[in-house]
Protein backbone atom coordinates (compact mmCIF):
# COMPACT_ATOMS: atom_id res chain seq x y z
CA UNK A 1 0.00 0.00 0.00
CA UNK A 2 1.34 3.39 -0.91
CA UNK A 3 1.90 6.05 1.69
CA UNK A 4 3.19 9.59 1.91
CA UNK A 5 5.66 11.29 4.21
CA UNK A 6 5.50 15.08 4.38
CA UNK A 7 8.65 16.83 5.60
CA UNK A 8 7.91 20.23 7.10
CA UNK A 9 10.55 22.79 8.04
CA UNK A 10 9.44 25.55 10.42
CA UNK A 11 10.86 28.45 12.38
CA UNK A 12 11.07 26.26 15.47
CA UNK A 13 11.87 22.76 14.29
CA UNK A 14 10.96 20.06 11.78
CA UNK A 15 7.81 17.98 11.68
CA UNK A 16 7.09 14.77 9.80
CA UNK A 17 3.51 14.06 8.76
CA UNK A 18 2.68 10.56 7.53
CA UNK A 19 -0.43 8.93 6.11
CA UNK A 20 -1.42 5.99 3.97
CA UNK A 21 -2.40 6.48 0.35
CA UNK A 22 -5.87 7.68 1.26
CA UNK A 23 -4.26 10.67 2.99
CA UNK A 24 -7.11 11.00 5.47
CA UNK A 25 -5.55 10.12 8.83
CA UNK A 26 -2.22 11.67 9.68
CA UNK A 27 0.44 10.95 12.25
CA UNK A 28 2.56 13.90 13.29
CA UNK A 29 6.05 13.60 14.74
CA UNK A 30 8.17 16.46 16.00
CA UNK A 31 9.41 18.94 16.69
CA UNK A 32 12.73 17.56 15.57
CA UNK A 33 15.61 19.94 16.39
CA UNK A 34 13.23 21.93 18.58
CA UNK A 35 13.84 25.64 18.71
CA UNK A 36 15.98 25.79 15.57
CA UNK A 37 15.03 27.12 12.17
CA UNK A 38 14.64 24.29 9.68
CA UNK A 39 14.91 25.94 6.31
CA UNK A 40 14.56 22.74 4.33
CA UNK A 41 14.13 19.01 4.79
CA UNK A 42 14.23 16.73 1.75
CA UNK A 43 14.48 13.02 1.03
CA UNK A 44 16.62 11.27 -1.54
CA UNK A 45 14.79 10.06 -4.65
CA UNK A 46 17.27 7.18 -4.78
CA UNK A 47 16.71 6.07 -1.17
CA UNK A 48 13.59 7.41 0.55
CA UNK A 49 14.96 6.57 3.99
CA UNK A 50 17.80 9.00 3.41
CA UNK A 51 16.68 12.49 4.44
CA UNK A 52 18.75 15.65 4.71
CA UNK A 53 17.84 18.64 6.87
CA UNK A 54 19.19 22.17 7.08
CA UNK A 55 19.14 23.25 10.73
CA UNK A 56 20.16 26.83 11.27
CA UNK A 57 20.26 29.56 13.88
CA UNK A 58 21.17 33.20 14.05
CA UNK A 59 23.08 32.34 17.22
CA UNK A 60 24.85 29.12 16.37
CA UNK A 61 25.08 28.99 12.60
CA UNK A 62 24.55 26.08 10.25
CA UNK A 63 24.08 22.40 11.04
CA UNK A 64 23.42 19.63 8.52
CA UNK A 65 21.42 16.70 9.83
CA UNK A 66 20.85 13.37 8.14
CA UNK A 67 18.53 10.45 8.73
CA UNK A 68 19.02 6.99 7.26
CA UNK A 69 15.78 5.56 8.63
CA UNK A 70 13.10 7.81 7.24
CA UNK A 71 13.33 10.47 9.92
CA UNK A 72 13.12 8.28 13.02
CA UNK A 73 16.68 9.08 14.09
CA UNK A 74 19.07 11.82 13.01
CA UNK A 75 22.76 12.57 13.19
CA UNK A 76 25.24 15.06 11.85
CA UNK A 77 26.88 13.14 9.03
CA UNK A 78 30.33 14.44 9.92
CA UNK A 79 29.95 12.89 13.35
CA UNK A 80 27.96 9.65 13.03
CA UNK A 81 26.32 8.47 16.22
CA UNK A 82 28.37 5.87 18.03
CA UNK A 83 31.49 6.39 15.96
CA UNK A 84 34.65 8.18 17.08
CA UNK A 85 34.43 11.94 16.82
CA UNK A 86 38.16 12.31 16.24
CA UNK A 87 40.42 10.61 13.74
CA UNK A 88 43.62 8.66 14.47
CA UNK A 89 45.53 11.90 14.84
CA UNK A 90 43.03 13.22 17.32
CA UNK A 91 41.64 15.77 14.88
CA UNK A 92 37.93 16.57 14.87
CA UNK A 93 35.87 14.90 12.18
CA UNK A 94 32.83 17.16 12.35
CA UNK A 95 32.92 18.78 8.95
CA UNK A 96 29.30 18.53 7.96
CA UNK A 97 28.44 22.08 8.98
CA UNK A 98 31.46 23.58 7.25
CA UNK A 99 30.64 25.64 4.18
CA UNK A 100 33.67 27.51 2.93
CA UNK A 101 33.69 29.27 -0.42
CA UNK A 102 36.24 27.70 -2.74
CA UNK A 103 38.94 30.23 -3.55
CA UNK A 104 41.59 27.72 -4.54
CA UNK A 105 43.51 28.21 -7.76
CA UNK A 106 42.64 24.72 -8.95
CA UNK A 107 38.85 24.66 -8.66
CA UNK A 108 37.79 27.91 -7.03
CA UNK A 109 37.07 31.52 -7.81
CA UNK A 110 38.32 34.62 -5.97
CA UNK A 111 36.10 35.83 -3.16
CA UNK A 112 34.87 39.03 -4.74
CA UNK A 113 31.94 41.24 -3.80
CA UNK A 114 28.25 41.42 -4.58
CA UNK A 115 26.01 44.45 -4.13
CA UNK A 116 24.59 45.17 -0.70
CA UNK A 117 21.12 46.62 -0.21
CA UNK A 118 22.42 50.13 -0.73
CA UNK A 119 24.35 49.19 -3.86
CA UNK A 120 27.76 49.24 -2.21
CA UNK A 121 30.15 46.30 -2.73
CA UNK A 122 29.86 43.66 -0.01
CA UNK A 123 31.99 40.55 0.44
CA UNK A 124 30.48 37.10 0.23
CA UNK A 125 29.70 35.78 3.73
CA UNK A 126 28.21 32.36 4.35
CA UNK A 127 25.06 32.54 6.50
CA UNK A 128 22.88 29.46 6.04
CA UNK A 129 21.65 26.69 3.77
CA UNK A 130 18.29 27.50 2.25
CA UNK A 131 17.73 24.44 0.11
CA UNK A 132 19.01 20.87 -0.07
CA UNK A 133 18.55 18.92 -3.29
CA UNK A 134 19.52 15.25 -3.14
CA UNK A 135 20.79 13.64 -6.33
CA UNK A 136 18.31 11.72 -8.45
CA UNK A 137 20.58 8.65 -8.49
CA UNK A 138 23.00 8.64 -5.58
CA UNK A 139 21.85 8.96 -1.95
CA UNK A 140 25.29 10.23 -0.93
CA UNK A 141 25.28 13.13 -3.37
CA UNK A 142 23.35 16.22 -2.37
CA UNK A 143 23.44 19.87 -3.42
CA UNK A 144 23.04 22.84 -1.08
CA UNK A 145 21.89 26.30 -2.06
CA UNK A 146 23.24 28.82 0.42
CA UNK A 147 23.16 32.46 1.50
CA UNK A 148 25.25 34.41 0.42
CA UNK A 149 24.35 32.85 -2.88
CA UNK A 150 26.43 29.89 -3.95
CA UNK A 151 26.00 26.22 -4.75
CA UNK A 152 27.72 23.49 -2.75
CA UNK A 153 27.81 19.74 -3.31
CA UNK A 154 28.54 16.82 -1.05
CA UNK A 155 29.37 13.40 -2.46
CA UNK A 156 29.85 11.67 0.90
CA UNK A 157 26.39 11.86 2.37
CA UNK A 158 26.74 15.36 3.73
CA UNK A 159 29.96 14.76 5.65
CA UNK A 160 31.84 17.41 3.72
CA UNK A 161 30.89 20.10 1.23
CA UNK A 162 32.60 21.65 -1.74
CA UNK A 163 31.51 24.77 -3.55
CA UNK A 164 30.80 24.63 -7.28
CA UNK A 165 32.47 28.00 -7.62
CA UNK A 166 31.79 28.40 -11.32
CA UNK A 167 28.39 29.82 -10.44
CA UNK A 168 29.50 32.48 -7.95
CA UNK A 169 32.46 33.32 -10.14
CA UNK A 170 30.99 33.15 -13.62
CA UNK A 171 31.14 36.91 -14.04
CA UNK A 172 27.89 38.62 -13.04
CA UNK A 173 28.29 38.06 -9.30
CA UNK A 174 29.28 41.65 -8.64
CA UNK A 175 25.79 42.70 -9.79
CA UNK A 176 23.85 40.31 -7.55
CA UNK A 177 22.09 41.81 -4.55
CA UNK A 178 20.07 40.51 -1.63
CA UNK A 179 16.31 40.42 -1.53
CA UNK A 180 14.53 41.13 1.72
CA UNK A 181 15.27 37.59 2.92
CA UNK A 182 18.95 37.77 2.05
CA UNK A 183 20.96 36.89 -1.03
CA UNK A 184 19.96 33.28 -1.19
CA UNK A 185 20.21 30.44 -3.65
CA UNK A 186 16.83 28.88 -2.98
CA UNK A 187 15.95 26.71 -5.96
CA UNK A 188 17.90 23.77 -7.38
CA UNK A 189 16.40 21.69 -10.18
CA UNK A 190 18.23 18.58 -11.39
CA UNK A 191 17.23 17.62 -14.90
CA UNK A 192 16.08 13.97 -15.02
CA UNK A 193 16.48 13.89 -18.80
CA UNK A 194 19.93 15.42 -18.96
CA UNK A 195 22.07 14.58 -15.93
CA UNK A 196 24.60 17.25 -16.85
CA UNK A 197 22.01 20.00 -16.58
CA UNK A 198 21.24 21.94 -13.39
CA UNK A 199 19.00 24.97 -12.93
CA UNK A 200 19.25 27.28 -9.92
CA UNK A 201 17.54 30.51 -8.89
CA UNK A 202 18.86 33.29 -6.69
CA UNK A 203 17.16 36.25 -5.02
CA UNK A 204 17.89 38.79 -6.31
CA UNK A 205 20.01 37.74 -9.23
CA UNK A 206 17.80 35.52 -11.35
CA UNK A 207 17.91 32.06 -12.87
CA UNK A 208 21.04 30.26 -14.03
CA UNK A 209 21.79 27.04 -15.90
CA UNK A 210 24.71 24.70 -16.10
CA UNK A 211 25.02 22.16 -18.91
CA UNK A 212 28.14 20.49 -17.53
CA UNK A 213 27.11 19.28 -14.08
CA UNK A 214 27.78 22.55 -12.33
CA UNK A 215 31.20 23.52 -13.66
CA UNK A 216 30.10 26.43 -15.84
CA UNK A 217 27.00 28.61 -15.65
CA UNK A 218 25.11 31.23 -17.58
CA UNK A 219 22.22 33.53 -16.67
CA UNK A 220 18.88 32.54 -18.22
CA UNK A 221 16.76 35.63 -17.67
CA UNK A 222 15.82 36.79 -21.15
CA UNK A 223 12.19 37.86 -21.17
CA UNK A 224 12.06 38.76 -17.48
CA UNK A 225 10.89 42.30 -16.84
CA UNK A 226 11.38 43.79 -13.36
CA UNK A 227 10.26 47.37 -12.79
CA UNK A 228 12.09 47.57 -9.46
CA UNK A 229 15.60 47.49 -10.95
CA UNK A 230 17.26 50.29 -12.93
CA UNK A 231 17.27 48.29 -16.15
CA UNK A 232 14.06 46.22 -16.09
CA UNK A 233 15.38 43.75 -18.66
CA UNK A 234 18.91 43.39 -17.27
CA UNK A 235 20.78 40.12 -17.65
CA UNK A 236 20.79 39.68 -13.85
CA UNK A 237 19.21 41.36 -10.84
CA UNK A 238 15.73 39.81 -11.03
CA UNK A 239 14.12 38.53 -7.87
CA UNK A 240 13.12 35.06 -8.98
CA UNK A 241 11.13 33.42 -6.18
CA UNK A 242 10.81 29.86 -7.44
CA UNK A 243 11.16 27.67 -10.52
CA UNK A 244 9.42 24.34 -11.15
CA UNK A 245 9.50 21.70 -13.87
CA UNK A 246 7.72 18.49 -14.73
CA UNK A 247 10.17 15.59 -14.93
CA UNK A 248 8.75 14.39 -18.25
CA UNK A 249 9.62 17.62 -20.06
CA UNK A 250 12.54 19.46 -18.55
CA UNK A 251 12.71 22.01 -21.35
CA UNK A 252 9.55 23.55 -19.90
CA UNK A 253 10.11 25.64 -16.79
CA UNK A 254 7.60 27.61 -14.76
CA UNK A 255 8.65 30.63 -12.71
CA UNK A 256 7.08 32.66 -9.94
CA UNK A 257 9.00 35.90 -9.94
CA UNK A 258 8.66 38.69 -7.36
CA UNK A 259 5.91 39.95 -9.62
CA UNK A 260 4.92 37.93 -12.72
CA UNK A 261 4.40 34.24 -13.43
CA UNK A 262 6.34 33.04 -16.46
CA UNK A 263 7.19 29.96 -18.48
CA UNK A 264 10.04 28.90 -20.71
CA UNK A 265 9.81 26.27 -23.43
CA UNK A 266 13.52 26.19 -24.15
CA UNK A 267 15.16 25.37 -20.82
CA UNK A 268 15.28 28.97 -19.74
CA UNK A 269 16.77 30.53 -22.86
CA UNK A 270 13.73 32.81 -23.00
CA UNK A 271 10.67 33.42 -20.85
CA UNK A 272 7.09 34.47 -21.53
CA UNK A 273 4.68 35.90 -18.99
CA UNK A 274 1.68 33.66 -18.28
CA UNK A 275 0.02 35.61 -15.47
CA UNK A 276 -3.16 35.86 -17.56
CA UNK A 277 -6.23 36.32 -15.38
CA UNK A 278 -4.53 35.96 -12.00
CA UNK A 279 -5.92 38.61 -9.62
CA UNK A 280 -2.34 39.45 -8.57
CA UNK A 281 0.79 37.83 -9.91
CA UNK A 282 2.99 38.44 -6.89
CA UNK A 283 3.75 35.27 -4.95
CA UNK A 284 6.39 32.81 -3.88
CA UNK A 285 5.48 29.19 -4.68
CA UNK A 286 4.88 27.47 -7.98
CA UNK A 287 4.61 23.76 -8.71
CA UNK A 288 3.47 21.31 -11.40
CA UNK A 289 0.94 18.46 -11.22
CA UNK A 290 2.55 15.01 -10.96
CA UNK A 291 0.85 13.55 -14.04
CA UNK A 292 -0.23 16.59 -16.06
CA UNK A 293 2.83 18.56 -17.23
CA UNK A 294 0.75 21.58 -18.21
CA UNK A 295 -1.14 21.83 -14.91
CA UNK A 296 0.48 24.46 -12.71
CA UNK A 297 -0.27 25.80 -9.22
CA UNK A 298 0.46 29.18 -7.64
CA UNK A 299 -0.71 30.98 -4.50
CA UNK A 300 -1.13 34.67 -5.36
CA UNK A 301 -0.13 37.11 -2.63
CA UNK A 302 -1.50 40.64 -2.58
CA UNK A 303 1.70 42.58 -3.17
CA UNK A 304 5.38 42.92 -2.35
CA UNK A 305 4.53 45.12 0.61
CA UNK A 306 1.46 43.18 1.78
CA UNK A 307 2.48 39.54 2.06
CA UNK A 308 -0.92 37.92 2.49
CA UNK A 309 -3.74 36.67 0.27
CA UNK A 310 -5.92 39.14 -1.55
CA UNK A 311 -8.97 40.16 0.52
CA UNK A 312 -7.98 37.75 3.28
CA UNK A 313 -9.06 34.76 1.15
CA UNK A 314 -6.48 31.99 0.89
CA UNK A 315 -6.71 30.77 -2.70
CA UNK A 316 -4.65 28.42 -4.83
CA UNK A 317 -4.83 29.09 -8.54
CA UNK A 318 -4.52 26.26 -11.05
CA UNK A 319 -3.92 26.46 -14.74
CA UNK A 320 -4.53 23.34 -16.82
CA UNK A 321 -3.25 25.10 -19.94
CA UNK A 322 0.29 25.77 -18.87
CA UNK A 323 -0.57 29.31 -17.83
CA UNK A 324 -2.63 32.35 -18.79
CA UNK A 325 -5.97 30.71 -17.94
CA UNK A 326 -6.26 30.25 -14.18
CA UNK A 327 -9.05 28.94 -11.95
CA UNK A 328 -9.43 29.74 -8.28
CA UNK A 329 -9.36 26.75 -5.89
CA UNK A 330 -10.96 27.59 -2.55
CA UNK A 331 -12.86 24.51 -1.39
CA UNK A 332 -11.67 23.94 2.17
CA UNK A 333 -9.41 26.97 2.37
CA UNK A 334 -10.24 29.94 4.66
CA UNK A 335 -12.15 32.62 2.76
CA UNK A 336 -12.17 35.36 5.34
CA UNK A 337 -9.69 37.00 7.69
CA UNK A 338 -6.74 34.96 6.45
CA UNK A 339 -3.49 36.93 6.38
CA UNK A 340 -0.79 34.29 6.16
CA UNK A 341 1.98 33.95 3.60
CA UNK A 342 3.15 30.88 1.69
CA UNK A 343 6.94 30.94 1.37
CA UNK A 344 8.90 29.85 -1.67
CA UNK A 345 9.85 26.33 -0.58
CA UNK A 346 6.49 25.58 1.05
CA UNK A 347 4.59 23.78 -1.74
CA UNK A 348 5.00 20.17 -2.84
CA UNK A 349 3.32 17.51 -4.95
CA UNK A 350 2.98 13.79 -4.31
CA UNK A 351 2.98 11.22 -7.10
CA UNK A 352 -0.01 9.07 -6.19
CA UNK A 353 -2.53 8.36 -8.95
CA UNK A 354 -4.79 11.06 -7.58
CA UNK A 355 -2.15 13.76 -7.29
CA UNK A 356 -1.80 15.33 -3.85
CA UNK A 357 -0.88 18.99 -3.50
CA UNK A 358 0.52 20.38 -0.23
CA UNK A 359 1.45 23.78 1.06
CA UNK A 360 2.38 25.33 4.40
CA UNK A 361 1.72 28.83 5.69
CA UNK A 362 3.43 31.30 7.96
CA UNK A 363 0.44 30.79 10.26
CA UNK A 364 1.52 27.20 10.88
CA UNK A 365 -1.08 25.40 8.79
CA UNK A 366 -0.21 22.65 6.34
CA UNK A 367 -2.99 22.14 3.82
CA UNK A 368 -3.28 19.25 1.42
CA UNK A 369 -5.50 18.39 -1.47
CA UNK A 370 -5.89 14.70 -2.36
CA UNK A 371 -7.51 15.50 -5.72
CA UNK A 372 -5.21 17.83 -7.56
CA UNK A 373 -6.52 20.95 -5.86
CA UNK A 374 -10.30 20.48 -6.09
CA UNK A 375 -10.68 20.16 -2.29
CA UNK A 376 -8.37 21.06 0.59
CA UNK A 377 -7.97 19.94 4.18
CA UNK A 378 -5.61 21.09 6.91
CA UNK A 379 -3.29 18.31 8.12
CA UNK A 380 -2.14 20.49 11.01
CA UNK A 381 -3.19 24.00 12.00
CA UNK A 382 -0.86 25.23 14.70
CA UNK A 383 2.76 24.58 13.84
CA UNK A 384 5.35 27.35 13.97
CA UNK A 385 5.62 29.40 10.78
CA UNK A 386 6.25 26.98 7.91
CA UNK A 387 9.40 27.55 5.87
CA UNK A 388 9.34 24.48 3.64
CA UNK A 389 7.23 21.52 2.65
CA UNK A 390 8.40 18.44 0.78
CA UNK A 391 6.58 15.17 0.23
CA UNK A 392 7.83 11.66 -0.37
CA UNK A 393 5.60 9.16 -2.12
CA UNK A 394 6.42 5.75 -0.66
CA UNK A 395 5.47 2.48 -2.31
CA UNK B 1 39.49 20.36 34.95
CA UNK B 2 37.76 23.30 33.26
CA UNK B 3 34.01 23.62 33.52
CA UNK B 4 32.12 25.16 30.60
CA UNK B 5 28.43 26.12 30.56
CA UNK B 6 26.79 26.03 27.14
CA UNK B 7 23.44 27.36 25.90
CA UNK B 8 20.64 24.78 25.75
CA UNK B 9 20.80 24.30 21.99
CA UNK B 10 24.52 23.60 22.06
CA UNK B 11 24.10 21.14 24.93
CA UNK B 12 21.49 19.38 22.82
CA UNK B 13 23.81 19.26 19.84
CA UNK B 14 26.67 17.92 21.93
CA UNK B 15 24.41 15.44 23.67
CA UNK B 16 25.33 16.60 27.17
CA UNK B 17 23.42 17.60 30.28
CA UNK B 18 24.73 20.35 32.49
CA UNK B 19 28.23 21.75 32.39
CA UNK B 20 30.94 20.26 30.20
CA UNK B 21 34.22 19.31 31.87
CA UNK B 22 37.38 19.61 29.81
CA UNK B 23 41.09 19.03 30.12
CA UNK B 24 42.89 22.01 28.61
CA UNK B 25 46.51 21.73 27.62
CA UNK B 26 48.77 24.69 28.44
CA UNK B 27 47.55 28.09 29.45
CA UNK B 28 43.83 28.45 29.95
CA UNK B 29 42.56 31.07 27.52
CA UNK B 30 39.39 31.51 25.54
CA UNK B 31 41.08 30.01 22.51
CA UNK B 32 42.45 26.99 24.35
CA UNK B 33 39.07 26.29 25.96
CA UNK B 34 37.24 26.49 22.63
CA UNK B 35 39.91 24.35 20.96
CA UNK B 36 39.46 21.69 23.64
CA UNK B 37 35.68 21.98 23.46
CA UNK B 38 35.59 21.52 19.68
CA UNK B 39 38.03 18.63 19.82
CA UNK B 40 35.90 16.83 22.38
CA UNK B 41 32.61 17.80 20.70
CA UNK B 42 33.33 18.31 16.99
CA UNK B 43 29.67 18.80 16.26
CA UNK B 44 30.07 22.22 17.87
CA UNK B 45 32.61 23.38 15.32
CA UNK B 46 31.26 26.46 13.59
CA UNK B 47 28.53 27.07 16.17
CA UNK B 48 30.53 29.34 18.49
CA UNK B 49 33.17 30.71 16.15
CA UNK B 50 33.69 30.70 12.42
CA UNK B 51 35.30 27.60 10.93
CA UNK B 52 38.06 29.41 9.12
CA UNK B 53 38.65 32.80 10.70
CA UNK B 54 37.81 31.70 14.21
CA UNK B 55 35.69 34.81 14.61
CA UNK B 56 33.10 34.74 17.42
CA UNK B 57 29.52 34.44 16.23
CA UNK B 58 27.88 37.83 16.81
CA UNK B 59 25.09 36.73 19.17
CA UNK B 60 27.41 34.92 21.58
CA UNK B 61 29.41 36.26 24.53
CA UNK B 62 31.77 34.79 27.10
CA UNK B 63 31.78 35.28 30.86
CA UNK B 64 34.14 34.16 33.61
CA UNK B 65 34.05 34.96 37.34
CA UNK B 66 31.16 37.35 36.77
CA UNK B 67 33.11 39.36 34.22
CA UNK B 68 32.41 39.79 30.53
CA UNK B 69 35.55 38.53 28.78
CA UNK B 70 34.04 38.65 25.30
CA UNK B 71 36.24 41.45 24.11
CA UNK B 72 39.42 40.39 25.84
CA UNK B 73 42.14 39.02 23.52
CA UNK B 74 41.45 35.38 22.68
CA UNK B 75 44.84 34.38 24.05
CA UNK B 76 44.59 36.37 27.28
CA UNK B 77 44.87 34.13 30.36
CA UNK B 78 41.58 33.54 32.12
CA UNK B 79 41.32 33.85 35.92
CA UNK B 80 42.92 31.14 38.04
CA UNK B 81 39.50 30.19 39.38
CA UNK B 82 38.50 29.04 35.89
CA UNK B 83 41.77 27.16 35.55
CA UNK B 84 41.17 25.33 38.82
CA UNK B 85 37.54 24.53 38.02
CA UNK B 86 36.26 26.59 40.93
CA UNK B 87 34.46 28.91 38.51
CA UNK B 88 32.62 28.05 35.30
CA UNK B 89 33.41 29.51 31.90
CA UNK B 90 30.11 30.60 30.36
CA UNK B 91 29.14 30.71 26.68
CA UNK B 92 26.04 32.89 26.62
CA UNK B 93 23.56 33.46 23.79
CA UNK B 94 21.94 36.85 23.34
CA UNK B 95 18.42 37.13 24.68
CA UNK B 96 16.61 37.99 21.49
CA UNK B 97 14.37 36.58 18.84
CA UNK B 98 10.82 35.32 18.68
Amino acid sequence: MSSVRVLVGTRKGAFILTADGKREKWDVSGPHFAGWELYHVKGSPADPNRIYASQTSGWFGQIIQRSDDGGQTWFQPGTPAGLPTVNEDGMPMGESNKFVYDTSEETGKPLTTHQFYDGTPHPWEFKRVWHLEPSLDDPDTVYAGVEDAALFRSTDGGQSWHELAGLRGHGTGSQWQPGAGGMCLHTILLDPQNRERIFVAISAAGAFRSDDAGANWKPINQGLHSQYIPNPTAEVGHCVHRIAMHPSNSNVLFMQKHWDVLRSDNAGDSWTEISGNLPTDFGFVIDVHAHEPETVYVVPIKSDSEHYPLDGKLTVYRSRAGGNEWEALTNGLPQSNCYVNVLRDAMAIDRLDSCGVYFGTTGGQVYMSPDGGDTWNPIVRDLPAVLSVEVQTLV
Amino acid sequence: MIRVALPLHLRTLAGVNGDVELEVQGEVTRRSILDALETRYPMLRGTIRDHVAGQRRPFLRFFACGEDVTHEPVDAPLPQAVDSGAETFYVIGAIAGG
